[in-house]
C-alpha cells in the first residue's frame, strides 16, 4: 500500500510528462516544433525571400533595390552568353569533381574496409578526415601556394621536367576535389564495410575477377552511399567561388558572378542563384529515378 | 538579411531622386549639374553625442589615434571594416552608421542616392589650405559646388612589373592590353566594374576618334569599345585580383609579371625586383574622403572626427598606416620619415596626380559635361563587367 502511494506520488511530480502521455497530438507537435521552426523559418523563408528578390528592380542611378515584378533579371541570366558559358563551365567542373571523388573513393574504401590491417585502416580514416579539421580558406590558400610558378609543385616536379598548368580550371577541379573528398570517401567506406565478406568469396568462387566483382557486386550495393556523397561533392562544388578566385586564374564560376553582384545588383544575384538550385533539383530527380534515394 | 532589406526599402522611400542633364542647378567647375536630394547641412556645433559608428577601409581607424579622440570628445568610436566600395555603399544604406571613408566610386553613388549629407566646411577648421589642391572640389565628392566629403588620402593604380623579366619599366599599358604582349598569361588586372575606366583611359590615348574625354563618362558606343578591349585582355590575362594578399603572392610567386597595383602592395611584397611605373597613358586612382550619413544621430561627433583626422599628424598617421598619400600635405614637413613617406606616395606631386583619373561613380549624367547624350550608369558597367570574363 505504501509502495503504491509512492509510485502515484512520483507520477504526480511529473505534470508535463503525464499531460503529454494523454495527448498524443500535443506530444507530436512539441517534438516537431523546433525542427519545423528551423526548416520553415530559416530555410524556406530565406529561400522564398531570395526568390522574391529575383523579380525586384534596381535603380540604375543608385543601385537601390525596390520591390516590383520584372523578368529582366531572369532574361539576362538565361540570354547573356557570358552567364550561360559560366553556368555550363560550373556544371562541368562540379561533375568532374564528383567523378574524380567517386573514382578514388571506391578503391580506397574497398582497401580500407576489406584488405587493410586495423591500424592501417585507422590511420587512413584519420588521414581522410584530417583535412576537415583545417579551415576551408586555409586549404584553398595552401593550394594556391602549392601551385604558384615558384611553388611546391613546380619545385618538386622540376627534376622530371614537369610544370604545373598555372592557375586554371584543372587546378580549380583539383582544389575542389581536395576540399570535398572526405564527404565522398566516408559514406562509401562505411557502405563497403557493411558488405558481408562472403559476397566477395561467392563472387570469386563463381569466377569473377577483381574488377568484375567491383562492378557487379560492390558498386550496386554502395550506389546509395555514392549518391549521398555525390550530393555533397556536386552541390558544394556548384556553389563555390573562392576556389575559383584563388586558384582559378581568370576562371569564373556561378558563385563568382553571384558574389560580384551581391552588393551591386542583388536581384541579378538572386536570379542567378536559381541556376545552381535548378541543377541540384535535376540531379536529385535523376538520383531518385535510379531508386537509390529510397535506399539511402 | 530581412533587416537589411527593410532598411534599404526605408532608405528608398526616404529619398526620391531624379537626375537630369538639363536641370537648372548651379554648375561646378567642370560644368556638370547633377540633381541630388535636398538635404540640409549641419549649421552649428552642439554637444557630443557620445558615440560614432564608422564604416572604413582596413587601417583607417586604429586605437593609436581613436583613443585620443575619444578622450578629447567623449565620442566612443565603433569601426566596421568594409572590403569593397560596394560593401561600403550597402552598409551605409542600412542607416546604422554615421560616417564612411568612401572612395570616389562609392561617394557619388551615396550622394546621388541621398544617403549622405552636404558638409559645412566652416565647422571643420582643419579642412584648410594644407589639404592637397588635387583633392578638393572633385566631381566625386563635390556636387553643384557643394562639398560632401573631407579628403583623407589618395593613391594611384600603377603598373607594377617584375624587372627581372621585363628588363626595364614598360612605357605603355599596352603590355597588359594587347594580344601581342610578351607576358601572355602572366598579367593581372583589378577585379571590379570600375576597372572599365582603366580600359577607357587606354582608349583615350590610343583611339582618340572614340572621343572619350573622361573615363567615367562613357556613352554606349564608348562603353562597348572599352568592353571589347577588356574581352581582348581576357585572352591574355593570368588572373584578376580583388584580394590584395592574392595579388602579392601572385607577383612574388612568379605567376604575374605585369599588372595593376598600388604602391603600398609593392612595398608589402618586399621584393627588389618588383617596381611600379606610371605609363604614358596615365591611369586611374582612388581618392578617399569622409562622408556623413544623412540620417546620422551623431552629427557632432562626426564633424569632430573629420576635423580631428584632418590634422596633419592624425591624417599622416592614417596615410602611413594604410600606405597612401595623405590629404593634409602639412604632415610631410613634420619629420624626415614623413617626408620620405610623402615622396614615396607622390603626396605633394600634383603633376603626378594630374595624370590620374580619380575613381568616380559613372552616372547617366555625363560627368564630362556632355549634354547631348546619355552616359552609361554604374549598373550598365556592372552588367557589362560580368560579360568580360565569359
Amino acid at each position: 500500500m505504501t509502495q503504491m502511494t509512492q509510485v502515484v506520488a512520483k507520477k504526480q511530480s511529473k505534470p508535463i510528462s503525464s499531460y503529454l502521455l494523454r495527448r498524443t497530438k500535443v506530444r507530436l507537435l512539441s517534438i516537431l516544433a523546433p525542427p519545423m521552426t528551423w526548416i520553415v523559418g530559416v530555410y524556406i523563408v530565406s529561400l522564398f525571400l531570395l526568390l522574391i528578390t529575383a523579380f525586384w528592380n534596381v535603380d540604375p542611378f543608385t543601385s537601390l533595390v525596390s520591390p516590383g515584378f520584372n523578368l529582366e533579371n531572369f532574361k539576362m541570366v538565361l540570354t547573356v552568353p557570358a552567364y550561360i558559358a559560366t553556368s555550363i563551365r560550373t556544371l562541368l567542373i562540379a561533375l568532374a569533381v564528383t567523378a574524380i571523388c567517386i573514382f578514388f573513393a571506391v578503391p580506397l574504401g574497398i582497401y580500407m574496409a576489406k584488405i587493410a590491417k586495423p591500424w592501417v585502416r585507422n590511420l587512413l580514416a584519420v588521414a581522410i578526415t584530417l583535412p576537415l579539421w583545417a579551415g576551408y580558406l586555409v586549404k584553398i590558400i595552401a593550394m594556391r601556394l602549392v601551385f604558384t610558378e615558384e611553388g611546391f609543385f613546380n619545385w618538386a616536379m622540376a627534376p622530371f621536367g614537369i610544370r604545373g598548368p598555372g592557375f586554371s580550371i584543372p587546378i580549380v577541379i583539383l582544389t575542389l576535389t581536395y576540399l570535398w573528398f572526405p564527404y565522398m570517401a566516408l559514406p562509401v567506406y562505411t557502405a563497403i564495410r557493411q558488405i558481408p565478406p562472403n559476397l566477395f568469396d561467392a563472387s570469386s568462387d563463381m569466377g569473377a575477377k577483381g574488377f568484375t566483382t567491383i562492378y557487379r557486386v560492390v558498386f550496386p550495393l554502395i550506389t546509395p552511399a555514392v549518391i549521398a556523397g555525390s550530393v555533397f561533392t556536386f552541390s558544394l562544388s556548384l556553389g563555390d567561388y573562392l576556389a575559383a578566385r584563388f586558384t582559378g586564374g581568370a576562371t569564373q564560376m556561378i558563385g563568382s558572378i553571384i558574389a560580384q553582384n551581391i552588393n551591386l545588383n542583388p536581384p541579378v544575384a538572386a536570379a542567378y542563384s536559381m541556376i545552381p538550385i535548378f541543377f541540384i533539383v535535376i540531379y536529385l530527380m535523376v538520383a531518385r529515378r535510379t531508386g537509390s534515394l529510397e535506399r539511402m | 538579411m530581412k533587416g537589411k532589406k527593410l532598411a534599404i526599402l526605408s532608405a528608398l522611400s526616404a529619398s526620391v531622386l531624379i537626375i537630369s542633364g538639363c536641370s537648372s542647378g548651379s554648375e561646378d567647375s567642370s560644368g556638370v549639374s547633377i540633381e541630388v536630394p535636398d538635404i540640409p547641412m549641419h549649421q552649428a556645433m552642439g554637444e557630443f553625442e557620445g558615440e560614432l559608428n564608422i564604416v572604413n577601409w582596413s587601417g583607417f581607424v586604429e586605437p593609436a589615434w581613436t583613443d585620443k579622440f575619444t578622450a578629447d570628445t567623449g565620442c566612443k568610436v565603433n569601426p566596421r571594416v568594409a572590403g569593397t566600395s560596394d560593401e561600403m555603399v550597402t552598409l551605409m544604406r542600412t542607416g546604422q552608421y554615421d560616417i564612411v571613408s568612401a572612395s570616389g566610386d562609392a561617394a557619388l553613388r551615396l550622394i546621388v542616392g541621398g544617403d549622405v549629407q552636404p558638409l559645412n566646411i566652416d565647422l571643420i577648421p582643419n579642412f584648410s589650405d594644407d589639404i592637397a589642391a588635387g583633392m578638393k572640389g572633385n566631381v566625386y565628392d563635390t556636387v553643384n559646388g557643394k562639398p560632401y566629403g573631407v579628403p583623407i588620402g589618395r593613391g594611384a593604380n600603377l603598373l607594377q612589373y617584375n624587372e627581372d623579366v621585363t628588363g626595364g619599366a614598360p612605357e605603355s599599358w599596352d603590355v597588359v592590353w594587347e594580344l601581342d604582349t610578351p607576358y601572355k598569361g602572366k598579367i593581372t588586372a583589378y577585379d571590379a566594374p570600375i576597372y572599365i575606366a582603366d580600359a577607357a583611359v587606354y582608349l583615350m590615348y590610343h583611339k582618340p576618334e572614340l572621343g572619350i574625354k573622361n573615363p567615367y563618362a562613357l556613352d554606349e558606343a564608348q562603353l562597348a569599345a572599352a568592353i571589347d578591349l577588356l574581352k581582348q585582355q581576357n585572352q591574355v590575362i593570368g588572373e584578376y585580383w580583388s584580394d590584395p594578399v592574392a595579388q602579392i603572392t601572385s607577383f612574388v610567386g612568379g605567376n604575374t609579371v605585369v599588372g595593376t597595383s598600388w604602391e603600398v602592395l609593392r612595398k608589402f611584397a618586399g621584393k627588389e625586383n618588383l617596381k611600379t611605373t606610371l605609363p604614358v597613358e596615365g591611369s586611374t586612382g582612388w581618392f578617399d574622403s569622409w562622408l556623413v550619413s544623412s540620417t546620422t544621430k551623431n552629427i557632432n561627433c562626426a564633424y569632430a572626427w573629420m576635423d580631428y583626422t584632418s590634422k596633419p599628424e592624425v591624417n599622416g598617421a592614417i596615410a602611413v598606416n594604410f600606405g597612401m598619400a595623405p590629404a593634409n600635405t602639412a604632415f610631410c614637413a613634420s619629420s624626415p620619415e614623413a617626408q620620405a613617406h610623402c615622396d614615396t606616395f607622390f603626396a605633394e606631386d600634383e603633376e603626378f596626380f594630374k595624370r590620374i583619373w580619380p575613381w568616380t561613380t559613372p552616372i547617366e549624367t555625363c560627368v564630362d559635361g556632355r549634354k547631348d547624350v546619355k552616359c552609361t550608369s554604374f549598373q550598365d558597367w556592372t552588367n557589362a563587367w560580368a560579360t568580360v570574363k565569359g
